[in-house]
């Protein structure tokens, strides 16, 4: 698999470490225990398209949030996480 | 009273020669990590082009100042290599003692890290830096006129040296058996 880096271009898989959903973007506010146990716990696992924070751990170092298909492993897109969370605030 | 003697990190592991190809141990010299804080990559850049001669390079790249250097090694990341910084708008950190610097001469760096690095090397055009591996460990590989200069965390020295030698010595190797 190959992951286009916004920094440094398409990069081999092996450069890249798996966090997880890119949920954990979205910290809910401190004392929702609710929302905190879904942020924390609670996860859709499709069979389709995902988004996924992935780190450049052996690149630039850069947080990537990496949108692809789990069932043809195509990546459709990828953007630095502190840009989509930017975007997002 | 205890007499301590500085080593560098390939002390007695380097230089080496092989099939035309060659590495060799660069000199220690002062490596500082700069990291402009929020919005002052600007301010950063003028301030060392004054300093050392050396303003921040684009991503992938590296400027030449007066014997000093200055490597883009990260997002928000640059190595002054060469010199101590001036007094900068942005975090900055003495490296000086945390890398091996080793040169890999000889025209066939290319073929060499081909079997180490994930990246083409080949595609890199002198002047160019990118963050990747050799082997399992993470790297900064700077292309040359000559070759190509790689480095490692310190720690890591006869790890690299020994993962280059076995490349080195199995394509000289093969040059052999061609003939």
């Amino acid at each position: 698999m190959r992951i286009e880096c916004p920094i440094c271009g398409n990069r081999d898989r092996r450069e890249f470490y798996y966090l997880g959903a890119a949920d954990y973007l979205d910290r809910p506010a401190l004392g929702d225990q609710d929302a905190m146990h879904k942020y924390l716990h609670l996860r859709e696992n499709p069979a389709g398209v995902t988004r996924d924070l992935w780190h450049h751990e052996a690149g630039c170092s850069a947080w990537v949030v990496v949108e692809r298909n789990v069932s043809t492993h195509e990546v459709l897109s990828t953007a630095l996480a502190s840009d989509v969370k930017r975007a997002g605030a | 009273m205890i007499e301590l003697s500085a080593k560098t990190p390939c002390a007695g592991l380097l230089p080496l020669e092989t099939g035309g190809m060659s590495l060799r141990e660069l000199e220690a010299v002062p490596i500082t990590s700069i990291m402009p804080l929020n919005g002052k990559h600007g301010a950063v850049s003028t301030a060392l082009e004054k300093a050392v001669g050396a303003a921040l390079p684009d991503i992938g790249r590296s400027l030449a100042g007066k014997s000093t250097e200055v490597l883009w090694t990260g997002q928000n990341q640059f190595f002054l290599i060469g010199a101590t910084a001036p007094d900068l708008p942005a975090g900055v950190t003495d490296q000086s003692d945390a890398w091996t610097r080793v040169a890999l001469d000889g025209g066939r760096g290319a073929q060499v890290l081909a079997r180490l690095c994930p990246v083409d090397c080949g595609a890199l055009e002198v002047g160019d830096v990118i963050r990747s591996q050799i082997g399992h460990m993470s790297a900064i590989i700077i292309c040359r006129e000559a070759g190509f200069e790689l480095m490692v965390f310190r720690a890591f020295a006869s790890t690299l040296v020994h993962e280059l030698e076995l490349v080195m010595n199995s394509i000289a190797a093969q040059d052999e058996i061609r003939d």
